[in-house]
């Protein structure tokens, strides 16, 4: 009675390393292929380059510098978190199951109780204990790694000092009475607010899709949301295909206590990252030939870390495939109102609104927490086609249902449409204006970003900054802007991407002001990096560049 | 057809049954939500007696809460406060809301015991702290030990996701349903021969469904047993601060101050849903002397997080001692003069209860009802006492009590005028089964006549202390959310 275990992060990451050498080599290849012309020119093009690139990885390994903790003249910090990066923790955790004693914890537990699993939680945690302040803290950590939206609380506190004069419980009768939060209520979602969340589901995805409350269950957050769908929808060792770069958190909610597996599906910066069909059908078929069941394909439109929408056409290629295939497809679109660009975001709902289609097997996930800037309040929505799972996940909710005097806190403010219409168009403005003046900070570092209209970050490819073009240059650069520069970006690599280089940068949780500083501090890494001085950290090079502190 | 393929299509999980929510206990909430008992509006409807809620200290909360409009934040006294509360999204929680809770179950302790907060692990009220706990402590297959009766959800919450197994420990009323360590060691030993691996036990305490304490030399002889065994002990002390008369309540956090034993082991499940009667907040908390279980649980809270809103506004409620010490003085006063005001009236009628000085409801004996001792027997007892005495009870053997007979009774979600109808309701059924010259009619005329009697009254009471009331706006609310069965059912809301 032993599930598979499901394969970390950090073991994914390790058999993803071959194939970036393999990308390496193929870049010998077929230059090679031109110079050794003729009879056989292709077996020696291919036969040379592999041997010297054999030869090149034997002498990195007999090379290999110092870690560059043990280098006592470098800042001790700055190397702590590379080698926290356990990349084969994977196997630690399969030979301890069950064979120290009986106290143990469970191997799932322990699986997870791991300090630092990845980067972006490593960050996350950095950030915590040095925050950046402009007033009381200005060598702090600045936090490019949450995607949190600040822009907009001064319309909500606007909005709640106008309209709950009555205060909560200020009267008999009103909403807020005793008897409509303490006792009990429906785990998944008061019927009123279900309704409310519906019409700003539709407010927000805009152009008349029209959502039914009865197809709703309100979870504790668009987390648990995930994962009793992915609970509902396959058993501990099926998969989920998912388009890479994909939001990190992902492994967790999909992963973790369930049991499934997620498999990478690799797109290209080529593409501007956009799924294409080929590389689903081949990754189906890989793991389908691995002896394992795939279940269904997860999506983020607008996609996190990207920030591009998938265009109406794949939408439809990708119902086609599900079809094809007889598996679901859940659609996280919960940045669906967090837009800044001009393209026109097209959810799964209104595709299924007009096309008579199976939608059995279509489930889509939404939240507070992007687009109305609410994170804390913990609201998410599963809305799905499929009756079945409608009924498990309402049942499954008991784990995690929202809580009731922040389910009638919100009923009002969702349902007035007119403030949620200004609120949607402000918060678009001013995403975009951080946007531009972020990426366009960027841009004279030679910082390209990819093309991108939605979402609270941009997705920046750095490769011009990385000394390798390998995840562990991507890991280095990470470590020296959290280290050196001191903001916390998330590295491609704790997004599967498969293109070494490219970071996310959130940036609604920033100032104008506070975008200047980030701009400035990773053209001090540039710099740096160019340079680099080992024995010098961040504040010691602003010093010998300007003078003072 | 279509259904077909798309069953295929599902997991085990949304397909099996252990959400227990299949059980032929559901018809009793059917029936209660189909029909439910309205002092004005529908006085023949099915009383719920069936749902383990608090609903006797409403309105000290509510003073409270409109006393400090600034701690709710969403109102203009608080909205200052909001964007820094609203974002706050860490899974560690507000520091001042786990010291607060942490202050509170030292209380509910009477201040025997002390807390760390930084011990405070949230999840989605006590039902997602159990599982939980499952996650961090079992492998799919591993088993918990767990005394019955015992609380039915116990199953779905620790087993349904998880994988885990439990495995039921006898206990019966030839000796008031005590656990002895004899029980214990059968039980412990069955499993190692069906080649089990028992990860640990999990217990409530106060129990539920019995509403009785553990003795000091009870939870010794636990804490020595998981010990020797090295296995785990779960204690569900949901009910810790609902103890309403000597004996008083005994924490295992203080045993284990007593006695030699590997603090690893032990884990306290706790929430707010019973003692403060605020299972609308849903605060779980869990709270192990194990540093890998606290690590590993506070990254599982992002599965149940408590609203940021929710979690301010109940540090400042709890942080409020005098608020708190008043609360909990005046909740077991008034769960003490229900619990009396019922087993008296049940015992005019001859009906006898465990003897019992905790929870929100009585395990009420009608052994002597049943026309055979068995659980056939008392299903049919429960159905007559449903459908035709019209409430809401749980049989014993939903709580996995191996002895027919037994029935829970929850007193506790109601006003005194829904409680003396229900008293007068099980009176003319008892007479009815001595006196068998009595038909059904004329005992429903009975009833009837009663009810109008009583109405009088209520609407008297009514007027004047609305809060108590059952609103009605709670049913319609159940009604007209589309789920069939989950805020109502049987397993699911016996402690719920």
């Amino acid at each position: 009675m032993t599930r598979p275990r499901p394969r970390t992060p950090e073991s994914e990451s390790e058999t993803r390393n071959p194939t970036g050498g393999g990308a390496t080599a193929m870049r010998l290849i077929v230059p090679l292929q031109g110079v050794v012309q003729g009879r056989g020119g292709l077996i020696l093009g291919s036969l040379i380059p592999c041997a010297l690139f054999y030869f090149f990885q034997l002498y990195l390994k007999r090379h290999r510098s110092p870690k560059p903790g043990s280098n006592p003249t470098s800042p001790s910090q700055s190397s702590s978190n590379l080698s926290d990066l356990q990349r084969s923790s994977s196997r630690s955790n399969l030979s301890s199951r069950g064979s120290i004693g009986p106290v143990q914890v469970s191997s799932r537990a322990s699986s997870i109780a791991k300090p630092n699993d990845s980067p972006y939680y490593i960050g996350l945690d950095r950030v915590s204990g040095d925050p950046y302040d402009r007033l009381d803290n200005p060598n702090g950590i600045i936090q490019l790694g949450l995607s949190e939206n600040r822009l907009c609380f001064d319309l909500i506190e606007k909005w709640l000092s106008e309209n709950t004069k009555d205060s909560v419980m200020g009267r008999d009768g009103a909403d807020l009475s005793i008897g409509g939060i303490a006792p009990y209520q429906p785990s998944d979602g008061l019927m009123e607010f279900k309704v409310a969340m519906a019409g700003f589901m539709s407010q927000v995805m805009g152009r008349a899709v029209s959502f039914d409350p009865s197809q709703m269950v309100l979870t504790a957050g668009a987390t648990p949301a995930l994962e009793i769908l992915c609970f509902c929808l396959a058993d501990p060792g099926n998969a989920f295909l998912v388009p890479t770069p994909y939001y990190p958190g992902f492994d967790r909610d999909m992963r973790w206590r369930t049991g499934v597996e997620l498999i990478p599906v690799h797109c290209r910066s080529t593409d501007n990252f956009i799924i294409s069909i080929t590389a689903l059908d081949q990754a189906f078929n890989q793991t389908r030939k691995r002896g394992i069941k795939v279940r269904g394909i997860l999506i983020s439109n607008p996609s996190n870390p990207v920030g591009n929408l998938l265009p109406r056409e794949t939408l439809y290629n990708l119902l086609d495939f599900a079809r094809e295939k007889n598996i679901h497809i859940v659609s996280d679109e919960i940045f669906a109102g967090s837009m800044y660009g001009s393209e026109e975001f097209v959810s799964m709902a209104e595709i299924l609104d007009m096309e008579d289609i199976d939608k059995n097997r279509i489930h889509i996930v939404y939240g507070l927490s992007k687009d109305l800037a609410l994170p804390g309040f913990r609201v998410g929505v599963i809305y799905s086609f499929n009756e079945s799972v409608l009924v498990a996940a309402k049942k499954l909710t008991r784990f995690s249902s929202i809580s009731a005097p922040t389910q009638r806190l919100l009923i009002s403010m969702v349902s007035d449409t007119r403030f949620i219409q200004e609120y949607i168009e402000t918060n678009k403005k001013r995403i975009r204006e951080m946007h531009d003046l972020f990426v366009e900070g960027l841009k004279q570092l030679g910082i390209k970003c990819a093309q991108s209209c939605a979402g609270l970050y941009c997705w920046a490819d750095m490769s011009g900054l990385i000394s390798f073009y390998s995840e562990k240059g991507e890991l280095e650069l990470w470590d020296k802007l959290l280290n050196i520069a001191k903001i916390n970006v998330t590295p491609g690599s704790a997004c599967h991407c498969i293109e070494p280089g490219w970071f996310r940068c959130c940036f609604t949780t920033l100032s104008q002001e506070d975008v200047v500083i980030v701009i400035e501090r990773i053209r001090f890494c540039k710099l740096f990096t160019a340079s680099s001085p080992r024995n010098k950290n961040y504040n010691d090079f602003k010093r010998e560049l300007y003078g003072g502190n | 057809m279509a259904l077909n393929k798309n069953q295929q299509l599902l997991s085990k999980i949304a397909t099996n049954d252990r959400h227990g929510e299949n059980s032929p206990y559901f018809d009793g909430w059917k029936a209660y939500d189909k029909n439910p008992y309205h002092p004005i509006d529908n006085r023949e409807g099915v009383i719920q007696m069936g749902l383990a809620e608090n609903q006797l200290c409403f309105d000290l909360i509510q003073k409270w809460i409109r006393g400090n409009p600034k701690a709710s934040i969403c109102t203009a006294e608080g909205v200052h406060e909001f964007k820094n509360i609203a974002i706050f999204q860490d899974y560690h929680g507000f520091k001042e809301f786990r010291q607060a809770v942490a202050n509170f179950m030292g209380k509910a302790r009477g201040g025997r015991v002390t807390f760390d907060p930084d011990r405070i692990v949230m999840s989605g009220g006590a039902t997602g702290a159990n599982e939980t706990v499952m996650f961090c402590l079992a492998n799919p297959g591993d088993a918990f030990l767990v005394p019955s009766p015992c609380y039915p959800a116990f199953d779905r919450d620790c087993g349904w996701r998880t994988g885990v197994q439990l495995i039921p420990v006898n206990c019966d009323s030839s000796n008031n349903f005590l656990i002895t360590k004899a029980a214990l060691e059968a039980a412990y030993e069955r499993a190692q021969q069906d080649n089990i691996n028992v990860k640990g036990l999990i217990l409530a305490n106060p129990s539920n469904p019995l509403g009785t304490v553990l003795d000091r030399d009870t939870l010794r002889s636990l804490v020595s047993f998981i010990n020797e065994k090295k296995i785990h002990l779960v204690s569900d002390e949901i009910y810790a601060a609902s103890v309403f008369s000597t004996p008083s309540f005994v924490s295992v956090s203080e045993i284990i101050e007593e006695m030699e034993c590997d603090r690893d082991l032990i884990h306290i499940v706790y929430s707010l849903s019973k003692d403060m009667g605020l299972p609308g907040f849903r605060i779980g908390i869990v709270y192990s002397y194990n540093d890998a279980v606290v690590n590993c649980g506070r990254k599982m809270s992002s599965f149940g997080l408590v609203s940021s809103q929710t979690q301010h506004l109940l540090a400042s409620m709890l942080s409020d001692d005098e608020f708190v010490d008043n609360f909990l003085k005046e909740n077991s006063e008034r769960l003490a003069k229900r619990h009396s005001l019922f087993t008296k009236g049940l015992e005019k009628v001859g009906i006898t209860c465990l003897k019992s000085n905790a929870g929100l409801f009585v395990w009420m004996d009608l052994r002597r009802l049943l026309k055979e001792q068995t659980l056939e027997s008392e299903m049919t007892l429960w159905r007559v006492i449903i459908n035709e005495v019209k409430l809401n009870v749980s049989p014993g053997s939903s709580f996995h009590c191996s002895e027919p007979g037994w029935f829970r009774v929850c007193f506790a979600n109601m006003d005194d005028v829904t409680v003396e109808v229900a008293l007068e309701r099980i009176r003319v059924f008892v007479e009815k089964q001595q006196v068998k010259n009595v038909t059904v009619e004329v005992a429903l005329e009975r009833i009837r006549v009663f009810v109008e009697k009583q109405q009088v009254k209520s609407k008297r009471k009514f007027q004047s202390n609305l809060k108590l009331s059952f609103t009605s706006r709670k049913y319609d609310e159940s009604v007209m959310s589309p789920h069939m069965m989950s805020p109502r059912s049987p397993l699911v809301q016996a402690r719920t």
